[in-house]
């Protein structure tokens, strides 16, 4: 009705149509952002290490001044994620370490199950802000871990703790969890066998 | 504000415009006119917050007694779960929807919201969305079961198929609700009569105007999480799985990055209501209108930086957990200028108790008992007790319920004499506002004892100490939910026009161009925009 105001109408449509446009672009943006979040947590958890993830490559051991004055408790728990049969122990529960030292702990799986399996652990520190200070140069969870049907095998981690640690830490817990990943890992070694660059 | 219009005279000349609406069914399934559509939004959000009301029942007959008597434990959660969703984006949300696009109109003086046709679509694709949330209770398996926040991995590793139906119907939720907040902005902007200028707005449209930037933030963020949820289901990502390197406490961030502004957009639009029917009852200005605005546009900014209160026990570093805390703390002061300004407009007024002021009032004091659990809960070393407790249950239906939905029964009752042109059942409405409000103090009170004492929340069964408070509890519960089969009735015969005819003015404290215009609202209304002193 009233189309006899049309001309005011038009200009009126286009600067609704305008405002339309800004407005899906913020939507469009802030659905983008949704995502974004992801890398952006990831982050900002590596810088502050406040999820209590730990370093995923080896870090190489520079021989720092050792605090002799002071001492850390660690302690290590195990757990397996559902559907993971292995048995998974950790050899060493409790130890107590000086700052800047080289340290070896190992840990116990085996295989009870009829088939083959690939395994991979993922480690957690608690409190998280001690993560950072944890530097791995040689760890099992660095990679998957393969046991064939009954197999059983040691597992070692290499560690140090960086002097830097807040002195407000005193003990801190390393929790590995285990999960089956035999299924993406196949795959991914299928694919690799494939483009033959393995 | 002082207004003038010519509307009355204009209507007389150009009644052979006007068409009527459409007859039959076609009126309102292809009606573009604000006020149908706003109709239809309002009768869908009450008729769910009647199908979510009756889940609540089946949760409350369930813990009348400890141990398990009538439901089991999975159809128990399917039903907290459903409840939460159907009351957060079926009924409150869409009844705040209807309220805008009956008034905004009015209230700004123009003919219609600014996209009609859209303003169509983003009704009638609601009841598709709830169709296939409530179907998915039907599934084998039953339907969602894992909160109305769906934490991963409860959603992912631990869910039914019902899920895929579950993340289907919030998209179109989502989408849903920012089309109707773009068509809001919309209007607002570009659609305002000569002479209302930002600052002569009336709250309403302010709270609106905000509510609307803050859905079309954190909608799209809501879309995203759920499309994450969908994709580690069944398509092998692993944004919340860290078997792939993943984290599950992200999807945490991330949800509560949409659902801490959410709970504003639930509440703003309250705001904005309060803000005109204490004036009008108290026959004063609204006391401090500049800083309404101010405290309103300040709560919305600062729900973007608090969201990891709803976190504090998944092991933040303690700096995190300080930031957060007094964030959160910091909205009690824009929230306390708003309860002040009420307060202040209601002193020494010459005030008057009508329905909706009853309505209005118990709001004030109600959601500032809300409020302060809130505040409460704000407190991080205090919140690692109450985290997950009947507190937090207390807390977030003190103001959700006797908040935001007394805010909307509190705006039904006052704008309905203007949508229907009688007054409705005075002596129901009475009934309906007393026998609301006892029992929705005897349903959740006691809530906050039971929570502090340790009861956990989203729990079929309890221990046998909390038995006489849940007694309490769930007769509050059944009584609450039959006193809004009064409100029913009064809204069927209100809808018949049985009553007293009422006057253009209605209340006579009342302003506001939505006053100036005949009772009932002629469908179509400022085809000539008003000018605005």
């Amino acid at each position: 009705m009233n189309q006899e105001q049309t001309p005011p109408n038009t200009s009126q449509e286009q600067e609704n149509s305008r405002l339309v446009v800004k407005l899906v672009g913020i939507v469009l943006g802030m659905f983008g952002f949704g995502f974004a979040m992801v890398p952006l947590y990831d982050v900002f958890c590596d810088l502050t290490g406040i999820n209590g993830k730990t370093n995923e490559t080896a870090a190489v051991y520079s021989a720092p001044v050792i605090d002799t004055e002071r001492e850390v408790t660690i302690e290590f728990i195990t757990k397996t994620m559902r559907g993971m049969p292995w048995a998974f122990e950790a050899n060493t529960q409790r130890i107590k370490v000086h700052p800047g030292e080289l340290h070896t702990v190992e840990f116990y799986v085996r295989n009870p199950a009829s088939r083959d399996i690939i395994g991979q652990a993922i480690p957690s520190v608690s409190p998280g802000t001690a993560a950072l200070y944890l530097n791995k140069t040689e760890c099992f969870c660095f990679n998957n871990q393969p046991l064939l049907s009954g197999e059983e095998a040691l597992m070692p981690m290499q560690f140090y703790i960086d002097p830097q640690l807040p002195k407000d830490i005193e003990q801190f817990t390393v929790q590995y969890t285990l999960y089956d990943v035999t299924e993406a890992a196949q795959g991914v070694a299928e694919a690799q066998a494939a483009m033959g660059s393995k | 504000m002082s207004t003038a219009t010519d509307t009355l005279e204009h209507d007389a000349h150009h009644d052979d415009h006007h068409h009527g609406p459409a007859k039959g069914i076609k009126r309102w399934l292809f009606t573009t006119n604000h006020k149908d559509i706003g109709t239809l939004y309002l009768w869908f959000s009450f008729i769910m917050f009647l199908t979510g009301g009756a889940m609540a029942m089946v949760i409350r007959a369930e813990l009348f007694q400890p141990g398990l008597q009538i439901v089991d434990p999975n159809f128990f959660n399917q039903m907290t779960t459903v409840h939460g969703l159907i009351m957060v984006f079926g009924a409150v949300m869409p009844a705040f929807t209807g309220l805008a696009n009956w008034l905004i109109p009015m209230m700004i003086g123009a003919p219609d919201m600014a996209l009609p046709r859209m303003n169509n679509w983003s009704f009638w694709i609601l009841p598709f969305a709830f169709a296939i949330l409530i179907s998915s209770l039907f599934l084998p398996g039953g339907g969602p079961a894992f909160g109305w926040t769906f934490y991963a991995p409860l959603s992912t590793t631990y869910s039914t198929d019902s899920t895929a139906l579950f993340v289907f119907s919030v998209h179109i939720m989502g989408i849903s609700s920012i089309m109707g907040a773009i068509n809001v902005v919309v209007t607002i902007w570009n659609m305002r009569a000569p002479g209302m200028t930002w600052m002569k707005m009336p709250m309403f449209v302010w709270t609106w105007l905000i509510t609307a930037f803050l859905l079309i933030a954190v909608m799209p963020v809501l879309a995203g999480v759920v499309t994450m949820v969908l994709t580690d289901k069944y398509f092998g990502t692993s944004f919340f799985d860290a078997a792939g390197g993943g984290d599950p406490v992200m999807f945490q961030h991330i949800f509560w990055f949409f659902g801490h502004p959410e709970v504003y957009i639930m509440i703003l639009p309250a705001f904005g209501i309060i803000s005109h029917i204490i004036p009008t009852f108290a026959r004063k200005p609204l006391f401090g209108y500049a800083s309404m605005v101010y405290a309103t546009a300040s709560i919305a900014l600062l729900s973007f930086i608090v969201w990891a209160h709803h976190m504090f026990t998944t092991g933040m570093p303690v700096a995190a957990e300080m930031f957060f805390m007094f964030a959160t703390m910091l909205i009690s002061v824009p929230t306390g200028v708003k309860v002040f300004n009420w307060v202040a407009t209601m002193w020494r007024g010459s005030m008057t108790f009508e329905v909706p002021m009853l309505f209005a009032i118990a709001f004030v004091v109600l959601f500032t008992i809300g409020g302060l659990s809130g505040l409460m809960l704000a407190i991080t070393p205090v919140d690692f007790q109450y985290h997950d407790t009947y507190f937090v249950v207390a807390h977030f239906h003190y103001v959700l319920v006797s908040g935001a939905v007394f805010s909307i029964m509190a705006a039904a009752y006052y704008w309905l004499p203007k949508w229907t042109g009688v007054m409705f059942d005075t002596t129901l409405a009475k009934w309906h506002f007393w026998c609301s409000l006892i029992s929705v103090n005897l349903l959740f009170f006691p809530m906050h004892f039971v929570g502090l004492a340790g009861m956990p929340r989203r729990i079929p069964d309890y221990a046998l100490q909390f038995a006489d408070f849940n007694q309490w509890i769930s007769v509050g519960g059944f009584a609450f939910g039959l006193s809004q089969l009064i409100f029913l009735a009064l809204l069927i015969k209100a809808c018949r026009h049985k009553g007293e005819p009422v006057s253009d003015q209605v209340w006579d404290g009342a302003e506001g161009l939505e006053w100036e215009i005949p009772s009932p609202a002629p469908y179509h209304t400022f085809d000539t925009p008003p000018v605005v002193k």
